[in-house]
């Protein structure tokens, strides 16, 4: 029936900020910035991976009335939005060093698990985002993991 | 909400991750004020009006699930697991452990089965409940 994920969503309180961080300090790309009136619609991707989006989306009116705008902030900036964003990479401690020195606030510092070493950061709202090196056992990427024994 | 509430909201989030990250440490509440930006006075109030309950609790209940996927996922002895997620006493381990889960060391881990999850979800998802999770518990 489907054969990919074109588009997923992050709510973010500001879109100038969201870009500035989730471009200049976490490293995705610009995907679409446009001013579509009643809203603006930005989304970013991994560089070089157009086609699969991240829609960093303002909580707001019209899609949203007032009082549900604020209860939806408030869930962003508590940190409950959940597992908001996983991203891999080939190189974690690499990837950890850099984020470190751009001054990125870490929910755990590189850890090594059964599928892989991770870490955990939080974007300047509070969404959580997870960054993981994937064991081999776990495959590629962009391909189905070895299937975990239960 | 005010604007100034969500920005509270956010440096609270920020001591609670620090809570998060050294769990096995005794709670420094003047640093987590610090990182919070609020008094030492107010920091405990401030969190549980935010979380729903008092820092101490949340580090417990943290702690308590740290203890659950040791118990599970490793050989330790339950000495060590309870050292391990920074109890000092097996006592004070015991009695949170029964408390938050409902059944003790031992007996969790008699029953534990292995989740085939990633262990950050379980870290994230699994911290057992202050909010009623143990049936077996009555009254609070």
């Amino acid at each position: 029936m489907y054969n990919g994920i074109n588009m997923s969503q992050i709510f973010v309180l500001d879109q100038d900020k969201a870009k500035d961080f989730y471009v200049n300090t976490l490293g995705l790309e610009v995907a679409n910035d446009l001013d579509l009136g009643f809203m603006r619609w930005l989304t970013v991707c991994v560089p070089g991976q157009k086609g699969r989006d991240i829609l960093l989306e303002k909580p707001g009116p019209p899609a949203m009335d007032e009082a549900t705008t604020e209860k939806v902030r408030e869930l962003v900036t508590k940190g409950a939005t959940g597992f908001t964003l996983g991203l891999t990479t080939d190189n974690i401690k690499k990837t950890f060093e850099t984020l470190k020195g751009r001054g990125v606030e870490f929910t755990q510092e590189p850890t090594t698990h059964f599928y892989g070493t991770d870490i955990g950061i939080r974007d300047p709202f509070g969404n959580n985002i997870r960054i993981v090196q994937l064991a081999e056992v776990m495959g590629k990427p962009d391909q189905p993991p070895v299937k975990l024994k239960v | 909400m005010s604007r100034a509430v969500e920005e509270l909201n956010r440096r609270m989030l920020r001591a609670r991750d620090a809570i998060d990250r050294a769990y096995a440490q005794p709670l420094d509440i003047q640093e987590l004020a610090r990182l919070a930006n609020v008094s030492d006075a107010h920091f405990i109030r401030t969190f549980r009006a935010t979380f729903g309950e008092t820092p101490h609790r949340y580090l417990q209940r943290r702690r308590v699930e740290r203890a659950m996927f040791k118990l599970c996922e490793t050989q330790r002895s339950i000495t060590d697991v309870c050292l391990d997620v920074g109890f000092n006493s097996l006592g004070t381990f015991s009695r949170t452990f029964r408390e938050v889960v409902g059944v003790s060391p031992s007996e969790y881990r008699d029953r534990a089965e292995v989740k085939a999850v990633p262990s950050c979800f379980t870290m994230a998802y699994m911290r057992p409940s202050s909010f009623g999770e143990a049936t077996s518990r009555s009254g609070t």
